[in-house]
């Protein structure tokens, strides 16, 4: 594994410290009618943070309705982001497209997708598209285990495959297709393996850290640049929360729950980080702090802006 | 009635008389050399001209990037032509029957009408998916159908017809040049048409308009696809018996025009649509309706021409030949509202 400077890593602690702030927010401001039905990747941001990291800043992404921690990880601001979910003129897509719809063009978030699998196809286009422009950009794709089993999964990968485009794809295996465990519906323990089916490589890594989900992306981007084609990456992963804000969840024994919460991502770089004395545990708990009363200010901020009207979106309908 | 009645446009210097699917295939090489960044791809679009002889020369010409064979995924390949058009490119989709549209439904119902809005506006989406589609050859019930009702309900995506080499050169050039997804129906039994076609800047179709083929005072005929050339052979029967028919190309389904539609039935107060699909749910009772509430002064009620409710199209050739509108029963229907019995 490659080494990665305090510095760097602190970086990544604070993304997914935020991103886990902003979801537990986004949390109660769902629970308080400010936001909609809304999906929450609280367990899961080492997977948005390292990959999104090792990625150029003219690289292309698509990701699902899951999609907070994907956009955060990628620089917008906790209050654009807020503005959107609370449907606001301020938010990225002006109010319209709402949680389940991040995307902001000039960070190459091309998009969100509430239909399962969706995007896989539309990154392997952005990524046909950088290469017949004779860039070296890449595109990466975010998605669920579930939609390992919808027809566009295999569609993009087969595409992908024969016409060796350079895109990333990123299985994010959170154990559950919205309330059904995986295994019940998957035959497969490693997902990474239905690569074999495309001739790719398909590699597993440790979605619970940070590192691992870097070097493996970074790789795979490096492959993708040098014409060598896509890599699927499947990492192993467990969302805290429900399906969406308003599951419970109880679908899942506690002991699992459990189990998952002693591998919690912010907490193994914290400790390891506590431990080299690059972060202290006191300024960690100041760094919780801090930055919860960002994610209460973004949040304030966002909730005072204005809706949009009806009027203005006919603008979004036609291109003219 | 079995020589295909010609649209009525005036010559000029860069018109050539030319079949539908070499209208098509004009219209794609003419946009591909004028912008680099139109692309065409679909299920062998690049073996030997594609299934239709509509991409004639194309891959010889632009080469297999540009003109690219896709796998049977019509969902997978739409949408990475919607990836490519938010990235930089000009997408040209081929479906090879329209039957196979609805596979691609997610695509074209719910990614490529709806992906500008959601983004608030901050990309376009020029896709265009062109679409073989029609009865006419005996294919069956599932390689037969038209397609012009199901995507009627979906504001961000345009939807033209050709009904005409003419319009098959225009409506597909139109639409690539938009920034907006289109979805361009074709049909399949009017490959080997021939019309006079204006190619170049003159020949492009104007986004919305319908095309007026054949005056007439007495009644409107509106159709689409194949039914346009019935309609026109309805007209000459209806002519012999002193009836005078306009027969309009609706063109577009989206933007539907409205104006051209209405301005006819304005003056002939009498109105029959034409559909090679089922009338209710589709754009003739759109049409209808939108017109009556408009408050047209009907002289006699509308009659639609489409397919009998609650059957299918056959394989057996005289099944389908009976299930399809005749220039026959177009011409009685238009009787109809003239108050002349139907004979």
């Amino acid at each position: 594994m490659t080494a990665h400077d305090a510095e760097t890593r602190v970086r990544w602690w604070r993304t997914m410290l935020e991103i886990r702030l902003f979801e537990e927010k986004t949390q109660q401001l769902s629970q308080a009618g400010l936001i909609n039905s809304t999906h929450l990747s609280q367990g899961q941001e080492a997977v948005s943070v390292g990959a999104i990291e090792a990625l150029r800043p003219d690289d292309y992404l698509t990701y699902t309705y899951r999609c907070h921690a994907a956009v955060l990880a990628r620089g917008m601001s906790m209050e654009t982001a807020f503005a959107e979910m609370m449907g606001r003129r301020t938010g990225c897509c002006g109010g319209v497209g709402g949680t389940m719809h991040l995307a902001d063009f000039s960070r190459g978030l091309l998009g969100a997708f509430a239909i399962v699998g969706a995007g896989i196809p539309v990154a392997v286009g952005a990524a046909l598209a950088a290469k017949e422009q004779g860039t070296d950009r890449a595109a990466i794709t975010f998605f669920g285990d579930g939609a390992t089993n919808i027809g566009t999964f295999h569609e993009g990968l087969n595409m992908a495959a024969v016409w060796r485009a350079p895109v990333v794809f990123v299985i994010e295996n959170n154990l559950y297709g919205e309330y059904t465990p995986m295994r019940k519906t998957t035959p497969l323990d490693d997902l990474a393996e239905r690569a074999a089916s495309y001739a790719i490589p398909g590699v597993v890594v440790d979605g619970q850290d940070v590192a691992a989900v870097h070097d493996v992306v970074a790789e795979a981007l490096e492959r993708a640049r040098a014409g060598e084609g896509p890599t699927l990456i499947e990492a192993k992963t467990y969302r805290y929360r429900g399906h969406a804000s308003r599951d419970p969840g109880k679908y899942r024994p506690a002991e699992e729950i459990a189990a998952w919460r002693e591998r919690d991502p912010i907490e193994l770089l914290g400790a390891q980080l506590a431990e080299e004395g690059v972060l202290s545990r006191d300024e960690q708990e100041r760094q919780w702090a801090e930055t919860r009363k960002r994610v209460d200010e973004a949040a304030a901020s966002a909730e005072a802006a204005e809706y949009p009207t009806l009027e203005e979106t006919k603008a979004y309908v036609y291109a003219s | 009635m079995s020589t295909p009645v010609e649209p009525r446009v005036a010559p000029s210097e860069e018109t050539a008389v030319m079949t539908y699917r070499e209208a098509v295939a004009a219209a794609l090489a003419d946009a591909m050399e004028e912008d680099p960044t139109v692309y065409f791809m679909g299920e062998d679009v690049a073996n030997d001209g594609g299934v239709f002889k509509t991409n004639h020369g194309l891959v010889e010409r632009f080469g297999p990037a540009r003109v690219r064979n896709t796998p049977i995924c019509e969902n997978g390949f739409i949408n990475v032509a919607l990836g490519m058009s938010i990235t930089g490119l000009r997408p040209v989709v081929e479906i090879m029957f329209s039957d196979f549209l609805p596979t691609a439904a997610d695509a074209l119902v719910n990614e490529l009408p709806k992906y500008r809005f959601m983004s608030g506006g901050q990309c376009t989406v020029p896709v265009t998916v062109r679409s073989m589609g029609g009865a006419g050859m005996y294919f069956g019930t599932q390689h037969s159908a038209t397609g012009e009702a199901w995507f009627l309900q979906l504001p961000g995506m345009r939807i033209a017809v050709a009904g005409s080499p003419a319009g098959a050169y225009g409506l597909l050039r139109a639409a690539i040049r938009d920034d907006n997804p289109t979805l361009v129906l074709e049909h399949k039994a009017l490959m080997a048409r021939k019309g006079p076609v204006e190619r170049g800047e003159a020949g492009v179709a104007e986004i919305g308009r319908a095309a007026v083929l054949r005056p007439g005072r007495d009644v409107t005929i509106l159709a689409s696809l194949m039914m346009v050339e019935r309609s026109l052979q309805a007209a000459e029967i209806l002519a012999e018996e002193g009836i005078d028919a306009e027969v309009i190309d609706i063109r577009w389904l989206r933007p539907l025009d409205f104006d051209t539609i209405g301005a006819s039935v304005g003056r002939t107060e009498r109105l029959v649509v034409v559909e090679e699909a089922y009338h209710h749910g589709g754009w003739g009772a759109s049409v209808i309706s939108e017109l009556t509430m408009q408050g047209t002064a009907w002289a006699s009620p509308p009659r639609a021409v489409g397919f009998p409710d609650d059957l299918l199209i056959s394989y057996s050739p005289p099944l389908e030949d009976e299930i399809l509108p005749r220039p026959e029963t177009i011409a009685a229907a238009a009787r109809e509202t003239c108050g002349a019995p139907a004979r």
